[in-house]
């Protein structure tokens, strides 16, 4: 066995090289080198993250080997230099009743990838001997038993505590790759063993036991009492995490050009923990140099890693890294992204983790770390690891499958760094889902909401907390439409959203050219649009919105978020702010509160932030004496960091000059778009497109509902209302159920009719002949005294004569006064309310033409 | 021996008769949905099937019933709901909410109803929690959650509709129909109201979510079919337990509807009203008249029935005033007469007294200033008299302006029913100038 020159006489000295790069979300610092320096000897030995690297054991013949992840500085005090490694394994640290699963005799340099997630990964920086060289064997390939340097090792198999098996191909390429320029590590096997060897425990005497059983096992190490190298600890999940992260990386990156960015692994691998700007520049680093290709990576990486500390620095803003995204070419497009949003999964994977890194000082930590697969998980934690869950199922849709599969080990796994990230990053649930592309995030919300909203919705505690706004849903299935008709009338519901909106071009391009253009300029603005109802304002905003949507999900404007509130779904108009709030960052709060919130939210925010798109339905509701609503409503946008775009929707086109003070309506500004209502061939055209290639209809009878409703308002809701009650009478009318019934011009007509027609005659008609009889003594007291309004005293004379002419009997005051009083009740008679004598003044709400029409007809 | 048997006859007809009053008087005062549907089969039939469409295929739908009061629509929607409710499994399947307007008199009453009645989670007990925005905008996300296929429907029942229509903003409206156009929870809102102008109540975005649909009641039947709804009305249930009885109670009915004088009442009732409900009182008040020693309602009944229902209330109180009221009451006829309708004040009215009584002292006693101030008050009372303006405190009583709220036909005919009533207070109703 070689003899390594790492002993204990030699004292060395450990120094950071490089700057140190910040963390931000973790709040500590890493590095990307280190120097070792031995006492005595001039040498010095840098070792570079993403080398394998030997690791002080027990056994001074025999160290551990490991491959260096990442060079960080704790937060104790004095600041301690940690590693963070993936362990390899030494033949003889494998168990010795698992030997012989091999099947043959090792090799003497032969080490094993350790595939065993639940290893602690974080050891002592100062443990760290040197650099190793590690070769990694294509599976078929011989192990080289004689060499002439000792000091190569060679990898074939992994071996993950219970078999050994080939790398996996990814792995393989992974490893090959930093390898070279890499030095190399081993590792203390840690606790592996002890499960097989301690069956019949009590926990008190496994931790001895098994740190017993560690020294015979695996040479005898004094892990707890050596002075230098107090615990070199693995931790091997972080490893397997990162490595993970890699996985998912490089299955996101992937795509053609997979070899070329394999060296940009080594990098992401490493700092993990770091976010998009470095991977960005990696990725951007590799994609700049495509020539260099695997044979050289090894010089590449190098350089690569020299410049890396610089670049970070520079792109770690977001906005160069932004632009490293346009300048590339289209293609690259869509892998950055996926890039970026897998980028976020390993940060987020972290945090668990951290419980675990301190704990891990002591042995016992250790232990059950390595013993129990499960572990302790805090409640929080397990609540991140949820939604991080949801997210990645959300982008593995996206994806392959196979990639799905990849991802999702991590976040089941949930390892993380140190506890200071924990708490330096409270918000983390709610950052978290913020990085991930707003699209995503709004489609994600109705994911999400659940498990935010339960937790934070508290403040009063009689209220029952998490009750969930729900109809219960239908034990019997709703049954399908069967017939033409009934598809017909499917169709035609008001509800039935079109694929797109006939007839509304112009207004839908304006709108999504305004829109669009405050989302590429990252600026605000409010529009304001107006139209009678049933034109289709708020389905055309919609239509832009959803469209305006795809179009972030394509990458072609900005991400946005999407809020919609409505004047007439509030109790009173400063509940806007409760609602926009809560839309927004899912708060809840008082009015005036809220309103202090969003003001400084879209006033005085700094960091840059998506565009946020509001619709505000029925403005008219929102005005107030004040009018501060509006104000503030249209006072935003104008904010230059707000980036609020406001579109308003009412019914009158003069509203700002009719409601609105100057200040409020020189605020909206002059953007305005009215929508005309339907003409007929609009109409027309739209009832067409919906009952597209369904006959159900006859063209005349859809032509007369449509010039119908265009003469009267050329709203088209009631243009879909009459067609659909159309069909019904249609259906009505011929009860042979076979006959494939076509709605005709008379169907429409009786429809129209019912719709349109007033119901006074009909109810004159229909009422009794002392009724009848007393609208002809109003008509009569009218006629002599040539006024529209008479006492009731006055009428119930000309009542009274009048029936004594028809030869009725004499009605008497009291049935009269019912009469009117049953007539006015049903306002065929306006009359005063709550009197009831002889002044009673008495008016009809019918034309005189229309009573005397009514009467005259039998 | 044929008293004893008349006895036990009656005894049984005690029985009966107590059953009979019971059963008639629950189908006069209830609505039950178990009674016929007169004269509204295409009605009901549009309202059966836009229910079944809702609750079967999912459909959101909206509807207005509209009709005069007792024209049946509170009993279309019943039956409609009954039969709905029939069919297999519908009844697990269906939501409803009964809302009336003079119960919920605002929104905030209203959304905890609903809320309470679709017992959603926020309900605890009988008791609704959170704020009015809260409630709704709980309400409003839950019934936004629902799609069409899934959901269970919903059927809202708003009675007296048109009050709905004062709430402020008509928010509830507003939402209730945008959900019943959009693809939400499917849900059925059918309104009740008696107010043909219902649709000018609504705000113009509210009426253009409405559907627009109308099912008018209008009590459309001619007489020959008011006569078969009394007959029936007033026939027994097949399943009364006497069926002899019965039998001969149904017997009396089929007669009772063939009698002249009988379709001479209910020819006068239908002319004044063709309400169901008038009907309803006509026939529950002869069939007070009926007792164990008078087993079957006869025609008399109903005629003098008829005559308390037609009575003419303030005649009723004229017949109970003393005769210096009267004369009060004739004088300020005399003073309508003389100055066309105009106001007066007791002191013109004292005066007018006084000059008759002067000529016909020895028919009426010539009383005192203050009493007949008295009955004058009396008559302000009585709400016969009323003052045009609202009485101030300082103002003199005698001087302030009075009107008469009787009608001089109502006068007269009360006077020809005054129980002894002197000849010459007669004659000066007829003529202020008889005594010339």
């Amino acid at each position: 066995m070689a003899h390594y020159p790492t002993r204990l006489k030699t004292r060395k000295t450990y120094s950071w090289v490089g700057r140190p790069l910040l963390d931000r979300k973790l709040c500590y610092q890493t590095y990307r080198e280190m120097c070792v320096k031995t006492e005595g000897c001039s040498t010095e030995i840098n070792i570079q993250v993403g080398q394998f690297v030997l690791i002080k054991g027990d056994d001074d013949e025999n160290p551990f080997v490991a491959k260096l992840l990442e060079l960080f500085e704790d937060d104790s005090d004095p600041p301690k230099k940690r590693a963070r490694v993936h362990w390899f394994v030494r033949f003889r640290e494998i168990p010795v009743r698992k030997q012989h699963l091999l099947g043959r005799k090792p090799a003497a340099q032969e080490i094993f990838w350790y595939d065993y997630p639940a290893c602690n990964s974080s050891i002592n920086a100062e443990t760290i001997i040197g650099p190793v060289q590690v070769i990694l064997l294509p599976p078929n390939d011989v192990v080289p038993t004689d060499l002439k340097n000792e000091k190569t090792l060679f990898v074939k198999l992994s071996w993950n505590e219970k078999k050994f098996r080939p790398l996996s191909p990814e792995l393989f390429a992974e490893l090959t790759k930093p390898q070279e320029g890499a030095a190399k590590c081993q590792k203390p096997v840690g606790a592996k063993n002890k499960s097989a060897e301690s069956p019949a425990w009590t926990p008190a005497e496994h931790v001895a036991k098994r740190i017993e059983s560690r020294h015979s096992a695996s040479k005898s190490r004094q892990t707890p009492t050596h002075p230098v190298t107090p615990r070199a600890r693995k931790r091997l999940e972080l490893a397997s995490d990162s490595w993970m992260s890699q996985q998912a990386s490089c299955a996101s990156l992937d795509s053609p050009g997979r070899t070329k960015r394999k060296m940009a692994f080594s990098e992401i691998t490493s700092p993990s923990k770091r976010s998009q700007p470095d991977k960005l520049q990696t990725l951007s680093q590799a994609l700049k140099a495509p020539e260099k290709t695997r044979e050289n990576g090894l010089s590449y990486t190098e350089d690569d890693k020299k410049a890396s500390p610089e670049r970070c620095m520079i792109l770690r803003t977001r906005i160069p890294a932004l632009k490293t995204i346009d300048i590339r070419d289209e293609r690259t497009l869509t892998p950055i992204r996926g890039g970026r949003r897998s980028s976020v999964v390993p940060s987020m994977i972290l945090k668990p983790e951290n419980i675990k890194k301190r704990d891990a000082k002591e042995a016992e930590t250790q232990n059950e770390a390595t013993c129990t697969p499960h572990r302790v998980r805090r409640k929080s934690s397990l609540l991140t690891m949820n939604r991080i869950r949801q997210q990645l199922r959300f982008l593995g849709n996206s994806k392959s499958d196979q990639e799905e599969k990849e991802i999702l080990p991590p976040a089941e796994i949930s390892d993380s760094s140190s506890e200071d990230e924990e708490a330096s990053t409270p918000p983390l649930p709610r950052r978290t889902p913020r990085t991930v592309s707003r699209n995503l995030r709004s489609s994600l919300k109705s994911l999400l909401k659940t498990p935010t909203k339960t937790p934070k919705k508290s403040p009063k505690p009689r209220t029952p907390r998490c009750a969930t706004p729900q109809i219960r849903s239908r034990n019997l299935a709703a049954q399908e439409p069967a017939s033409m008709l009934e598809k017909a009338r499917l169709r035609l519901h008001v509800s039935a959203v079109p694929e797109s909106l006939p007839c509304r071009e112009q207004e839908f391009q304006d709108i999504y050219n305004f829109v669009e253009s405050k989302l590429l300029d990252h600026t605000g603005g409010c529009m304001y649009i107006s139209g009678v109802p049933g034109t289709g304002k708020t389905a055309t905003v919609h239509e832009v919105i959803r469209c305006l949507q795809q179009a972030a999900q394509a990458n072609d404007v900005p991400p946005f978020q999407y809020i919609e509130v409505n004047g007439m779904k509030l109790t009173e108009p400063h509940q806007v702010y409760v609602q926009i709030l809560q839309k927004l960052t899912g708060q809840k709060a008082t009015a005036s509160h809220a309103a202090e919130l969003l003001a400084k939210r879209f006033c005085t925010r700094e960091s840059p932030q998506e565009t946020t798109v509001l619709l505000v339905d029925e403005l008219d509701l929102l005005w107030t004496h004040k009018q501060d609503v509006m104000y503030n409503l249209f006072d935003w946008p104008t904010h230059k960091k707000a980036r609020l775009v406001v579109l308003a929707i009412a019914n009158t086109m003069d509203l700002p000059e009719r409601i609105m003070m100057n200040r409020v309506s020189s605020r909206l500004g002059l953007t305005r778009m009215f929508f005309q209502p339907y003409t007929y061939n609009q109409l027309q055209q739209i009832l067409r497109s919906r009952l597209k290639c369904l006959k159900a209809f006859e063209d005349d009878a859809i032509q007369l509902v449509a010039r119908k409703v265009a003469a009267l308002s050329g709203d088209a809701r009631r243009c879909l209302d009459i067609c659909r009650r159309a069909t019904e009478i249609c259906e009505f009318s011929q009860q042979k159920p076979n006959s494939p019934g076509l709605v005709t011009i008379a169907h429409s007509m009786e429809a129209v009719d019912e719709m349109f027609s007033s119901s006074y005659i009909m109810a004159i008609k229909n009422s009794s002949i002392l009724e009848q009889g007393f609208l002809r003594a109003i008509l009569a007291e009218f006629h002599r005294s040539g006024l529209e309004e008479a006492t009731f005293q006055q009428i119930y004379s000309q009542h009274v004569a009048l029936c004594r002419m028809e030869g009725l009997p004499y009605p008497t005051m009291s049935e009269t006064m019912a009469v009117c009083s049953r007539l006015g009740s049903c306002r065929l008679l306006l009359v005063e309310p709550s009197r009831n004598d002889l002044l009673l003044r008495v008016r009809l709400n019918v034309s005189q033409d229309d009573v005397l029409y009514a009467l005259k007809e039998e | 021996m044929s008293s004893r048997k008349s006895k036990s006859n009656n005894l049984i007809h005690a029985e009966c008769l107590s059953q009979v009053q019971r059963i008639l008087r629950e189908r006069f005062c209830h609505q039950s949905p178990h009674s016929n549907l007169f004269g509204a089969q295409v009605q009901y039939k549009h309202l059966s099937e836009l229910l079944k469409r809702t609750a079967i295929h999912g459909e959101s739908n909206s509807v207005l019933i509209i009709g005069p009061r007792g024209s049946g629509k509170t009993m279309l929607i019943n039956h409609a709901l009954k039969e709905l409710m029939e069919i297999e499994e519908m009844s697990e399947n269906v939501l409803q909410v009964h809302l009336n307007g003079l119960l919920q008199i605002n929104d905030k009453i209203a959304l905890k109803e609903i809320t309470r009645q679709l017992n959603l989670e926020n309900v605890v007990g009988d008791k609704v929690f959170g704020s009015f925005a809260e409630n709704l905008s709980f309400l409003l996300e839950a019934l936004k959650k629902g799609d069409r296929t899934s959901s269970c429907p919903v059927i809202f029942i708003l009675d007296e509709f048109d009050l709905f229509a004062h709430h402020k903003n008509q928010t509830l409206l507003y939402n209730l129909f945008d959900i019943s156009q959009s693809a939400q929870t499917p849900i059925a809102v059918i309104g009740l109201t008696c107010r043909l102008d219902i649709l000018e109540l609504l705000e113009k975005r509210v009426k253009s979510r409405f559907s627009h649909r109308q099912i008018h009641l209008m009590n459309s039947f001619g007489f020959p079919q008011y006569v078969k709804i009394f007959k029936e009305q007033l026939s027994l249930p097949a399943e009364f337990p006497e069926k002899l009885f019965a039998e001969k109670w149904n017997e009396n009915a089929q007669c009772l509807s063939e009698e002249r004088s009988v379709q001479e009442v209910l020819q006068k009732h239908f002319n004044i009203s063709k309400n169901l409900r008038s009907l309803h009182m006509l026939l529950m008040l002869s069939l007070n008249r009926v007792t164990a020693s008078h087993p079957f309602m006869t025609a008399v009944d109903l005629m003098e029935a008829s005559q308390l229902c037609s009575m003419d209330s303030k005649a009723n109180i004229v017949h109970g005033l003393s005769v210096l009221e009267i004369c009060l009451i004739i004088a300020m006829k005399h003073l309508n007469d003389l100055y066309e309708e105009e106001p007066f004040n007791f002191q013109m009215v004292y005066n007018e007294f006084q000059k008759f009584v002067q000529r016909k002292a020895h028919s009426v006693y010539n009383f005192e200033k203050p009493v007949v101030m008295k009955a004058f008050e009396h008559l302000q009372q009585l709400e016969l008299i009323k003052p045009v303006e609202k009485t101030s405190g300082n103002s003199q009583r005698e001087y302030q302006l009075m009107k008469l709220l009787l009608d001089n036909t109502q006068i007269m005919n009360a006077l020809q029913k005054y129980p002894n009533c002197p000849t010459d207070v007669r004659q000066w109703a007829t003529s202020s100038l008889s005594w010339l």
